[in-house]
């Protein structure tokens, strides 16, 4: 069943700059199989080593964290909207920055 | 219960606050007794810090340790071309100030640290975050919870802008909540190299300050449990929830994390010279 599948700016540069495309599954894990199968690198930073969700990237399906549903294993249908959303930082780079000095490289 | 009044200047400065139904007179008057402060006099803090000003709150706090660079000027407004190289709290202050003369504006040229952030915090009622670094937001998130004080959040990441309300409470989220853990360096990228749209801070910064407003007013319904989502390209908004997290470190049912912490470290970024 098609779903929708929202890419934060960030991972967009693996799927031709698109903000949403079209993936394919039953679970959220074959929804993000087929994503990766479609667009490969795009869920590189969305698994972590042990085959779960990093902490760090939220994953919705809807309005819904899917850490509060079932995981990678959270039933989606036909027309549901799955969006990834990694914590981002940007704001002001100089405020009461640990990485503002001059003489660092910055955060990345 | 008396109520004190407003001045001549109050009433006009004021005016459409104190008719505006949802403000009013009362609204106003918790206004200009309220005091915030925002972190960061960059973009998400200029268009906050402006509102806030104009709002009449009644004492503005601003952050920041850096100097104004050019680079700044496509997207931080609270600066000039003339500022270019002061202080940028000492720029933001002046023009705060120029703002709204008759309001209490308080610069604060620090960094924060878990040493001095409490102190910095203590005589504000709400705070607002803007910064950009992973260390500092988990420190501003653990200290605002130990406190007891609202921390209105934004995050701006190239056309698109994430904002929210943290309220410390029985079982309301935090930022740790949202993200437990920060993302290892490296993986992502700061606006100094990834680029910001200059016009995104203002939408978002602007957003804060709806926030901070109500916060104080009581009126209306925060983003508190709620992300709002902004894509510039797409103009498009859109929310997800937030859920408390009883397993949270901090604010779950049984903390292991009761005190500030090392956030360099939590981070795995390189120490600050304090």
């Amino acid at each position: 069943m098609p779903v929708q599948v929202k890419l934060p700016t960030i991972l967009r540069k693996h799927a031709g700059g698109e903000p949403r495309v079209s993936a394919e599954g039953g679970t959220l894990r074959e929804v993000l199989q087929d994503l990766e199968a479609r667009y490969p690198g795009v869920t590189k930073n969305v698994f972590s080593e042990d085959g779960g969700l990093h902490r760090f990237i939220n994953v919705y399906v809807n309005d819904e964290d899917v850490r509060y549903l079932g995981a990678l294993e959270t039933e989606v249908r036909e027309g549901d909207t799955v969006s990834i959303l990694p914590a981002v930082a940007g704001g002001e780079r100089s405020t009461a920055s640990p990485r503002m000095r001059k003489d660092e490289a910055p955060l990345g | 219960m008396t109520v004190e009044r407003f001045t001549v200047d109050q009433v006009q400065r004021y005016a459409r606050h104190i008719i505006l139904p949802g403000i009013g007179g009362p609204g106003q008057r918790k206004l200009l007794d309220a005091s915030v402060l925002v972190i960061g006099a960059g973009g998400l803090g200029s268009p906050t810090a402006l509102y806030l000003a104009a709002a009449g709150v009644g004492r503005l706090g601003i952050v920041d340790f850096d100097a104004v660079d050019l680079s700044n000027l496509q997207r931080q407004i609270l600066h000039t071309n003339s500022d270019v190289g002061r202080s940028k709290v000492a720029s933001a202050v002046e023009h705060l100030r120029a703002i709204n003369p008759s309001i209490e504006v308080v610069g604060h040229e620090e960094l924060l640290f878990s040493t001095n952030v409490f102190e910095t915090f203590e005589p504000y009622d709400v705070i607002v975050d803007g910064t950009d670094n992973f260390p500092v937001r988990y420190l501003v998130n653990d200290a605002t919870q130990f406190m007891g004080k609202p921390l209105v959040y934004g995050s701006i990441y190239q056309f698109e802008g994430q904002a929210t309300v943290f309220q410390p409470g029985q079982e309301t989220p935090c930022y740790r909540c949202l993200f437990p853990t920060p993302p290892p360096p490296g993986t992502v990228p700061s606006c100094a190299e990834g680029g910001v749209f200059g016009v995104l801070p203002g939408v978002i910064g602007s957003i804060q300050a709806t926030e901070a407003i109500k916060l104080i007013t009581g009126e209306g319904d925060t983003l508190e449990g709620r992300l709002l989502l902004y894509d510039a390209l797409d103009m498009s908004f859109q929310e997800v929830k937030i859920r408390w997290d009883a397993d949270c470190p901090v604010c779950g049912k049984e903390p292991t994390i009761t005190e500030l912490i090392d956030y360099e470290a939590f981070c795995g970024v390189p120490a600050r010279p304090e």
